[in-house]
C-alpha cells in the first residue's frame, strides 16, 4: 500500500500568490430534499491548481457547476475574480467570461468545425471580429498540438482530440481560471495521456486550474492543494504530499484504498 | 339544367389547386412563424411562459379544427370585423398550424443534448446566441422530416376552409359536382389532384428521414 502513494515524485509546495480568484463562503445546495452541498468553504488563489476527487454522487460536479453557475446554489456566497453572484445578469455574465469549463463529455458543437467551434464564444460575446476570432482560435488549436485539424468536424476526431479542442475553445475566451469535470473519464486509456499532458502544459503557463479527476498521477505530480470530498462535504484538504501519504480522515483512507485497489 | 363533365369543368378544378396551394402556404410560413414563438416558448426557463404556451397548444390540439375555423370566421363578424373567407381560413390554419409545428419543435429543440446548452452558456452565451447559434441550427436538422410530414396535414386540411366557403379544390369540386352530378368522376379527380401534391412531400419526408437516420447513427 505505501509504494502506491511513493511521495518521491511529489514535488515541493510551490508557492502561490495571495490573490483570491475563487471565494466560496457558506455555499449550500439541495436538490429538492436533498442536500448536495453542504455548507462549502473554498478559496482558490491565483495560479494555484487543484484537484477534487471523492466518490460517486459526493458532490464534485455539483461544487464546480455552482462556480459557473450552470447549476444555482441556495445559500453562501460564491466570488469570481471579485464578482459576487447574484441574480444580476451582469454579473453573472461577467463569471462565465473569466471561468473556462471542460467536461467529462467534450460537449463540442457538432455542426460547427473545430474551427468554428473556437471562434463562436470570441465573436458572439466578446465581439471579436472574424478575422480576429480566427487568429485566436488557430493560435490555441496550435498550443494543443492539433492545428491540422482546424477545419474537421468534431464527429471526425478521436475523443483525446475532440477534448484537446474542447481546452482549447475555452482558452479563446482567455479565462482567469479553468474547470475541468472529469476530463479524462470518457477517453480509452490511451489517450488519456495527451489530454493530460495539455492540462500540464497550461499549469506550467500558470493557468489557475480547478480539476475533478480520478487521475492521481495528475494530481501528485501538478496539484497544489488536493480537495477530497464525501457527501456533500469537503472532508479534507491537504497538499498531496501529506495527501497522499498521511491522510487524516477515516473516509480519506478508505477511499485512497478503494482507488488503489483498481 | 345538368352540364356535362367537360374539360372546361377539369380546367376550373385544375385552376382551384392554386387556391389550395396559396391557402396551405400562407398557412404554413403563418404558423412556422407562430409556431416557433411557441416552441421556444414552451422550452423557456420562465414557467408562467411556458404555461400559456402549453394551454395555447391544448387549445388547438383538443379541439376539431372545422369548430377553429367557424369560431374564426364568425367570431369575426360576431366582433364587428368584415372576414372574408379566404382571411378567416388563412387565419384558422394559421393558429392551428402553429400549435402543432410549436410542439414538433418543442421536441427537436429538447433533444438537443444538454451538454450543448451547458457548454454554450459556460462560454458567456446568452440565450438568443445560445439558441442562435447552437441549439437551432441542431434542431433543425431533426425538425425538417416531421415539418415536411405535418405539410402533408396541413394541405389536406385546408379542404375544411371549403364549409366556410372559400373556393380551393374541395369547394370547387363541390360546384362542379352540383352542375354536373357526376360525384364518382369530379371528387374522384379532386382526390388524385390532391395525392398529386401531397404524395412528393411525402415521398421527400420518408428519404429526409432516413437520412437522418443515417446520419445519426
Ligand atoms: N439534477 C439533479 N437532480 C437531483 N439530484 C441530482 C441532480 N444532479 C445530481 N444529483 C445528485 O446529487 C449528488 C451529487 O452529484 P454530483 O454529480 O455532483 O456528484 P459527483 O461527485 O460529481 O459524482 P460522479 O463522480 O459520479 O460524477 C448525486 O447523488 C446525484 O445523484
Ligand atoms: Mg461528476
Amino acid at each position: 500500500m505505501a509504494s502506491a502513494y511513493d511521495t518521491t515524485d511529489v514535488p515541493a509546495p510551490r508557492p502561490v500568490s495571495g490573490e483570491v480568484v475563487i471565494r466560496m463562503a457558506g455555499v449550500q445546495k439541495w436538490y429538492d430534499s436533498f442536500h448536495v452541498l453542504k455548507d462549502i468553504e473554498l478559496e482558490v488563489h491565483k495560479g494555484e491548481r487543484i484537484v477534487i476527487c471523492g466518490p460517486s454522487g459526493s458532490g464534485k460536479s455539483t461544487l464546480i457547476r455552482c462556480i459557473n453557475q450552470l447549476e444555482k446554489h441556495q445559500k453562501g456566497t460564491i466570488t469570481v475574480n471579485g464578482v459576487t453572484i447574484d441574480s444580476a445578469h451582469r454579473h453573472l455574465d461577467q463569471v462565465r467570461r473569466d471561468v473556462g469549463m471542460v467536461f467529462q463529455q467534450f460537449n463540442l458543437f457538432p455542426h460547427l468545425t473545430v474551427v468554428e467551434n473556437c471562434m463562436l464564444a470570441p465573436m458572439r460575446v466578446r465581439g471579436t471580429s472574424k478575422q480576429e476570432a480566427r487568429d485566436i482560435a488557430m493560435k490555441y488549436l496550435a498550443r494543443v498540438r492539433i492545428p491540422e485539424q482546424a477545419d474537421k468536424y468534431p464527429g471526425q476526431l478521436s475523443g483525446g482530440q475532440q477534448q484537446r479542442v474542447a481546452i482549447a475553445r475555452s482558452l479563446c475566451m482567455n479565462p482567469k481560471v479553468m474547470l475541468f469535470d472529469e476530463p479524462t473519464s470518457a477517453l480509452d486509456p490511451e489517450m488519456v495521456k495527451e489530454v493530460l499532458d495539455t492540462m500540464i502544459g497550461l499549469a506550467e503557463d500558470g493557468m489557475t486550474m480547478l480539476c475533478v479527476t480520478h487521475e492521481m498521477g495528475f494530481a501528485k505530480s501538478v496539484a497544489d492543494r488536493v480537495i477530497f470530498m464525501d457527501r456533500g462535504e469537503i472532508v479534507e484538504q491537504a497538499t498531496p504530499a501529506e495527501f497522499f501519504t498521511n491522510p487524516k480522515s477515516e473516509r480519506t483512507r478508505n477511499f485512497l484504498g478503494q482507488i488503489l485497489t483498481h | 339544367m345538368i352540364r356535362a363533365f367537360s374539360y372546361n369543368e377539369f380546367l376550373f378544378l385544375l385552376s382551384a389547386v392554386q387556391w389550395t396551394l396559396a391557402l396551405s402556404a400562407i398557412a404554413f410560413i403563418g404558423g412556422a412563424t407562430v409556431g416557433l414563438v411557441i416552441a421556444l416558448a414552451r422550452t423557456s426557463d420562465i414557467k408562467a411562459v411556458r404555461l400559456a404556451a402549453t394551454g395555447y397548444i391544448q387549445l388547438f390540439q383538443g379541439t376539431p379544427l372545422l369548430m377553429q375555423l367557424f369560431l374564426v370566421f364568425f367570431g369575426a363578424t360576431v366582433m364587428g370585423l368584415d372576414l372574408n373567407p379566404w382571411a378567416a381560413a388563412a387565419l384558422g390554419l394559421t393558429l392551428n398550424a402553429s400549435a402543432f409545428l410549436g410542439e414538433i419543435w418543442r421536441g427537436c429543440i429538447q433533444a438537443v443534448p444538454r451538454g450543448q446548452w451547458e457548454a454554450a452558456s459556460a462560454l458567456g452565451l446568452r440565450y438568443p446566441g445560445l439558441m442562435r447559434y447552437v441549439i437551432l441550427p441542431q434542431a433543425v436538422k431533426v425538425a425538417v422530416p416531421p415539418t415536411v410530414g405535418f405539410l402533408v396535414q396541413l394541405i389536406k386540411s385546408t379542404s375544411l376552409a371549403a364549409i366556410i366557403g372559400f373556393t380551393e379544390l374541395t369547394r370547387a369540386g363541390q360546384i362542379v359536382n352540383n352542375a354536373t352530378f357526376q360525384p364518382f368522376l369530379v371528387f374522384g379527380i379532386v382526390a388524385v389532384l390532391y395525392f398529386l401534391m401531397c404524395w412528393p412531400l411525402s415521398l421527400l419526408s420518408a428519404r429526409l428521414e432516413r437520412r437522418y437516420a443515417l446520419a445519426t447513427r
